[in-house]
């Protein structure tokens, strides 16, 4: 039973993603994008890989299908959908397709997995989750290199905007109906999301979860507030927004070198106070990665008023 | 310890700062962040050239487990390059700011991106790691990126997005590469990899990894996302996109052949680094020759100067004792990455002047220049003589090193490569100097402040002085050396 579901999943996933990139309209490949990225998250939950799966969900599937649905919605109100070229198909259809089979060939030729084990180290990292151990302290470096990395995104993508709209307030104007559906879901379901989004940070520790994850589900909640009307998109020049952005990265920049003043090193957690540190590390970034991503959705100030 | 340390938090601090400040308080962030960034390089220098190499472990975690920074010769050499291109690129956009009055957007995004790059090279230059440095080199590809879209003008928009392809599709490579490590080693780490049991896949991954590194840094075919996307951008983001920017990928290619998968070196792949690089000597020059636009023309150069840095591939190590100094191709890349930087940094921002002054970079409208712009036009020639190779400069140096070492290896095709990519760098050169120092007498230009004119005169100066007092940087280069680079791969 168990083997044809995988099976069955196996195919779905292979065709979702031709799908994804034979065929024309950008909007169709973005659908299949989304549901692809959603049969992925399945197939990691599949493996076991419990934590993996979450991210693909929140994160590939559902931030990035937004995102993506977000620039179709631009290029459809500036009518430019162009089609790409048709001279540049065989020649990408022909790079991924060895590329693809170079790594189908590597699948039989590597050897058995090598991960170190952390299972010595574990119980000195204050969490029980070897996924978190990872992020916040045996590779704490990359977690904070790639928050920045989300900081860095938006900030690239605000210079996109026209200098006459700086001081306008970010993304598109929405109009939702009063009492319509997506008036009364904008209030019932933020209240849930925040829930939902703090506990995944909070379980993070020591079970499925982490910043990221929380972070985007936050994101969620605020972008469907700012939907519905209840929240209005704050302009750049909006401070506490700005701080919150830079929130997370600066809590771990200087928990980082508390690290070496305090400690034994840059980055160094002592284990008695390495699970406070962690979630107060966690916390500041959630917040922030919530505040980036959200604001990425939404997209560069906008003064023309287009609707969403 | 201290002092890598304040190397790597300094700039994302005040990125940080920069982004959460008020409007007024933010230009004076940025100047002070470069500042102590500056401070930092120079320290981190000092003590490596005392006491050499100097590790730090992350958190306290060793490899596999954890990630292990390094800062040693040539990874300070690299910092302190950076950190006066950076400085020079922070004074030269405050200059512009102050005459020309920028928008509101530019004012505000051009110091996080400007200090998010700084941090982003820092951390490149000393991880040891190769996830770490997929990370790192993803923070400076969208930092670049986004500067070179910042003038919001259509063409730049565009360049930027080519270049973003580009730049994304070489991360996607790379980062297969370091997947296909990791699972056949478990580890990251390049020391503990050099010391690896070779498996068969090794060769792909690291094929993977060359392929993605190549495209990022605009070796020849992979070049065409360069010109357009460094002229399109403001001089002094020009300058960082040109001079240090492809520096980076560049130097993790160096890292990967020379350190940590030496083994893996066969004679056609060698030949194949090196014939592209030859390649990109010629066509980058060709290119620039036809150009009529002053930064387009450095842009294209831009393409030629790398293209000297694979030579070292083939190079390295050829006839170990008959070469008059040990390792002399590889430092001679090095030399050429350190040179090329402080030159080309020194001619985008030139190009920015110019382009205050008059309006324009097309060459028919920098005739005579010179004349009413001279330390501007002598700080063009300085750095002209850099990447032409003349004597005394750092360029000289430079390729003086790779060409003993073809001749003591008995290789004279890359020395032709070396004398003739001299010859093309001569002639593409020759036309926007013989137009700024032509008897013409230009139309009125804008007046430029003479400390706006001395940053790219400093840099340029710095850029012969790296030939003139060779001997120092020589041996720096010399400090945590791989041994492959002596004995060849």
């Amino acid at each position: 039973m168990s083997a044809a579901l995988d099976i069955a999943l196996c195919a779905l996933i292979l065709g979702v993603g031709l799908a994804t990139v034979v065929g024309r309209g950008v909007f169709r490949a973005v659908i299949f994008f989304i549901t692809y990225g959603l049969l992925l998250a399945i197939g990691w939950a599949r493996l076991g890989a419990i934590d993996v799966a979450l991210a693909e969900a929140a994160i590939s599937a559902g931030l990035t299908g937004a995102l993506l649905l977000a620039a179709q919605g631009r290029l459809r109100t500036m009518k430019t959908e162009a089609e790409p070229p048709a001279r540049a198909r065989l020649p990408a259809a022909l790079a991924g397709l060895s590329v693809a089979c170079v790594l189908g060939w590597a699948w039989f030729a590597l050897p058995v997995d090598q991960a170190p084990d952390l299972s010595q180290v574990l119980p000195e990292s204050g969490v029980g989750n070897p996924v978190t151990a990872v992020l916040l302290n045996f590779r704490a470096w990359d977690t904070l290199l790639e928050s920045v990395v989300l900081l860095t995104a938006l900030v690239g993508v605000w210079m996109l905007a026209q200098d006459a709209d700086w001081d306008a307030a970010l993304g598109p104007r929405f109009h939702a109906r009063p009492n319509g559906v997506l008036a009364n879901f904008g209030r019932i379901l933020p209240p849930i999301g925040l829930i939902f989004g703090v506990y995944l940070v909070w379980a993070g520790a020591d079970d499925t979860g982490g910043a990221f994850q929380g972070g985007t589900v936050l994101a969620a909640v605020i972008l469907l507030a700012m939907m519905a009307g209840a929240l209005q998109p704050p302009s750049v020049a909006h401070p506490v927004w700005r701080v919150g952005l830079v929130l997370g990265p600066l809590v771990f920049v200087l928990a980082g070198i508390a690290g070496a003043l305090l400690s034994d090193g840059f980055l160094t957690l002592p284990l008695t106070i390495a699970k406070p540190a962690i979630l107060t590390i966690e916390a500041a970034l959630s917040l922030s990665i919530a505040a980036t991503l959200a604001l990425l959705v939404i997209g560069p100030p906008d003064d023309q008023g287009q609707d969403a | 310890m201290t002092p890598m340390i304040a190397l790597l938090t300094l700039p994302l601090l005040a990125a940080l700062a920069t982004i959460a400040l008020p409007r007024r308080a933010r230009a004076a962030a940025a100047g002070i962040g470069a500042g102590a960034t500056l401070l930092a390089a120079i320290w981190v220098a000092v003590v490596v050239w005392r006491t050499g190499p100097m590790d730090l472990m992350l958190g306290g975690w060793q490899p596999p487990v954890g990630i292990g920074l390094r800062a040693d010769g040539l990874s300070v050499a690299l910092g302190v390059m950076t950190a006066l291109v950076m400085s020079a690129a922070v004074l030269a956009a405050r200059f512009e700011h102050a005459t020309t009055g920028p928008g509101p957007r530019i004012a505000f995004g051009i110091w996080p991106l400007i200090l998010l790059l700084w941090a982003a090279l820092n951390a490149v230059f000393v991880s040891r790691d190769l996830f770490n440095l997929y990370v790192g080199l993803e923070l400076i590809s969208l930092s670049a990126v986004a500067l070179v879209a910042i003038s919001g003008k259509a063409q730049a928009v565009a360049a930027g997005l080519r270049y973003l392809l580009f730049a994304l599709t070489g991360s996607l490579l790379y980062l297969a590469g370091v997947v296909l490590t990791y699972s056949a080693h478990g580890m990251l780490d390049i020391d503990l990899l050099a010391a690896r049991t070779p498996v068969p896949t090794d060769a792909l991954a690291l094929g993977l990894m060359t392929a993605g590194l190549l495209a990022k840094t605009a070796l020849f075919p992979f070049h065409v996302w360069l010109p357009p996307a460094h002229a399109a951008a403001p001089a002094p983001a020009s300058a960082l996109l040109s001079a240090l920017v492809p520096k980076a990928s560049l130097l993790i290619l160096v890292r990967l052949w020379f350190e940590a998968m030496p083994d893996m070196a066969t004679a056609a792949s060698l030949l194949t680094l090196g014939g592209l690089g030859a390649l990109a000597v010629v066509w980058g020059g060709v290119l620039a020759l036809v150009q009529a636009r002053l930064k387009l023309i450095v842009a294209y150069s831009t393409v030629a100067q790398l293209g000297y840095v694979f030579l070292a591939f083939p190079l390295a190590g050829g006839a170990g004792a008959a070469q008059p100094w040990s390792a002399g191709a590889w430092t001679g890349a090095m030399f050429q990455i350190l040179s090329h930087g402080l030159a080309k940094a020194s001619m985008f921002l030139t190009a920015g002047i110019f382009i205050a002054a008059v309006g324009s970079d097309r060459l028919g409208d920098l005739r005579g220049l010179a004349r009413a712009l001279p330390m501007t036009g002598f700080a063009f020639a300085l750095s002209a003589i850099t990447l032409m190779g003349l004597p005394p400069s750092g360029g000289f140096t430079a390729k003086y090193l790779m060409m003993t070492s073809a001749f003591a290896a008995d290789q004279r095709g890359w020395a032709a490569v070396l004398v003739g990519g001299g010859l093309l760098a001569a002639a593409y050169l020759y036309r926007p100097m013989a137009a700024l120092f032509s008897a013409d007498i230009p139309a009125a230009p804008r007046a430029v402040p003479r400390r706006w004119q001395a940053v790219p005169l400093w840099l340029a100066a710095l850029a012969v002085g790296l030939g003139l007092m060779s001997a120092a940087p020589f041996d720096l280069l010399q400090i945590g050396r791989p041994d492959i680079a002596a004995e060849g791969l």
